[in-house]
């Protein structure tokens, strides 16, 4: 079974947002970039079936080579390999057509990304490179066994779940669930010392013409403080939430 | 050239989301001199519809749709868009709705913008105004392929009331059966149960409770509320609740307009999930929890004295009104 694990390079959470070139540009500085959370849901299932069903383990990221540092941590984590398509990820549809090319060319039985980024949280990528490659799709993804050449797969649905069947090849939108937060690896000494001999190949992007474009980026208006109540008064709180905030 | 809307229902009825997209695409539509289309499959009585703008309703029934399948619905809107010459289609971002955007872009060979949360700042370019970096920002999209599909983000445009008569008109697509290849074998649904997905209000507590069993005066407040009831990450990977009703980050995204934390201290990945909802109440004990910079009313006390008291206030509110 080849696998092909999508990676986005994002800020950490807890990075400061602040934009420069007149709010047009996303502001790296000082900022610390990690595996996408999402993504590390799915590679961690993808290491799962490398080793209880034989796979092997390929992650790509579509940037430039500031990004190299997080797939050598995806080395680090157990990937045999990774692949980076050398190019600015302009937007979503731009950065799945670069992807199905790669699937394309790698003929690769489960495409797994995340459901999200955590930087532009479009939810779009996976679905697009289904649609590219006309594969077999399921978004929201919280468990999936493969039998075969064929996939049980569970999505989160609105209030609930949904158990669905489908062949491979197959993309995958993954989050918490397809694997647990318990799950995920932090690589040890060993396995990043592996990582820097194992291969990372540079590919040049394909041609394509970018459909959308970010014009400019805005912070939101400062937040008004706080009011607080005085916890012998709650009184005040439900009449605030009524007259006030007309919430109930 | 028209403004065209996929209105997803749920037995027969249609949610709150579906409603939203269809003001949303009214407002589109006026601004861009043109009518709007709302495409609804197997929902037997549309009238509701009318009450949002939707000048036109195309009625789709199949009985191979009765689950939802994205490719197969993804198929019918492009050929009812076709059909409509519509070039801008708005979905909404429910569960289905983010499942589906995806590839309808790709059939259309639209750009797709989502989570968009207002309508078109400009329509020539045609920009739109999107959440982006998990809420700390918003980004100005423009679209510049001649199709165009819009994801809009639950609970931003609200719902707007313009009662129009509408035409109805059935439409019969053509269903090949590669457009069936990943079929659904079971469905599982808490009944009963307010939905986070849908809750217009949200109580959500943490930690600070101390263990699974006092969660009995969070269920309390959110039956009196019509609340759904969440909780933080901690509470979850403790298992004192289920992973279903973690928010944050990594677990489900809130966009209700009521949100009240007990006992939460507000981690950035718990915001990032939850700074969607319009208006947020924090009760902890910690006067220093980051969550109350977050807040628009606080209370700082002990949540096992705050929150009885508060269902009392409640129920004495809820009797008045």
């Amino acid at each position: 079974m080849k696998i092909l694990v999508c990676i986005s390079h994002v800020p950490d959470t807890t990075s400061k947002i602040n934009f420069t070139d007149g709010d047009t540009k996303f502001d790296t500085n000082g900022v610390q970039f990690v595996i996408n959370p999402y993504d590390e849901y799915s590679l961690t299932r993808a290491m799962w079936f490398k080793e209880k069903q034989g796979a092997t383990v390929t992650v790509v990221n579509v940037g430039e080579a500031s990004t190299e540092p997080t797939l050598r941590k995806c080395l680090a984590i157990g990937a045999d390999d990774a692949i980076r398509v050398n190019t600015v990820a302009t937007d979503g549809f731009y950065v799945a057509k670069q992807l199905a090319e790669v699937v394309k060319n790698g003929n690769y039985d489960i495409v797994l990304a995340g459901k999200e980024s955590i930087d532009y949280n479009g939810q779009m990528v996976p679905g697009l490179i289904a649609g590219i490659l006309d594969y077999n799709f399921v978004n929201a993804c919280v468990g999936i066994e493969v039998d075969g050449n064929s996939a049980t797969i569970s999505r989160e649905i609105d209030g609930g779940k949904e158990i669905l069947s489908a062949n491979l090849p197959l993309v995958i939108a993954g989050q918490k669930g397809i694997v647990e937060e318990s799950d995920l690896r932090i690589p040890n000494m060993r396995g990043i010392m592996m990582a820097r001999k194992k291969p990372l190949n540079v590919i040049e992007a394909v041609d394509f013409e970018t459909k959308t474009n970010a014009s400019s980026f805005e912070k939101p208006a400062a937040k008004s403080a706080c009011k607080m109540i005085n916890a012998d008064n709650v009184a005040e709180l439900v009449s605030l939430l009524h007259n006030e905030a007309k919430v109930i | 050239m028209s403004v065209l809307v996929f209105a997803e229902s749920s037995e027969g009825k249609f949610k709150k989301v579906a409603l939203e997209a269809t003001s949303y695409g009214k407002k589109i539509a006026e601004q861009m001199g043109t009518n709007v289309v709302v495409l609804t499959i197997n929902a037997s009585d549309t009238s509701e519809l009318q009450n949002y703008g939707a000048e036109k309703i195309i009625k789709v029934t199949n009985d191979k749709l009765q689950n939802f399948n994205a490719k197969a619905i993804a198929s019918v809107i492009k050929q009812v868009a076709n059909k409509e010459n519509a070039n801008v289609i708005v979905i909404d971002s429910s569960a289905n709705g983010l499942f589906l955007a995806p590839l309808v872009a790709v059939n259309l060979d639209a750009g797709l913008a989502s989570n968009v949360i207002e309508a078109p700042s400009n329509v020539n370019p045609f920009t739109v105004k999107r959440k982006a970096f998990s809420n700390k920002a918003f980004q100005f999209t423009e679209i510049a392929s001649e199709n165009k599909v819009i994801g809009l983000a639950k609970n931003s445009f609200g719902l707007v009331e313009n009662s129009v008569s509408s035409s109805e008109e059935d439409f019969t697509p053509t269903l090949s059966d590669d457009l069936f290849t990943t079929t659904s074998t079971s469905v599982e649904k808490a009944s009963g149960k307010v939905t986070i997905a849908d809750a217009d209000i949200v109580v959500s507590a943490g930690r600070g409770l101390k263990g699974p069993e006092n969660w009995g005066m969070v269920e309390e407040l959110a039956e009196i509320l019509g609340a759904a009831t969440a909780c933080s990450k901690p509470v979850s990977d403790m298992d004192w609740r289920s992973h279903d009703e973690h928010v944050g980050q990594t677990g489900k995204q809130v966009a209700s307009n009521l949100y009240i934390a007990i006992g939460i201290s507000g981690a950035i990945q718990h915001l990032a999930g939850i700074n969607a909802s319009k208006v947020k109440v924090v009760i902890n004990t910690d006067a220093e929890a980051p969550f109350f910079k977050a807040a628009d009313y606080g209370i700082v006390g002990d949540a096992f004295e705050v929150v009885p008291k508060l269902i009392e206030e409640l129920k004495k509110f809820k009797a008045q009104n």
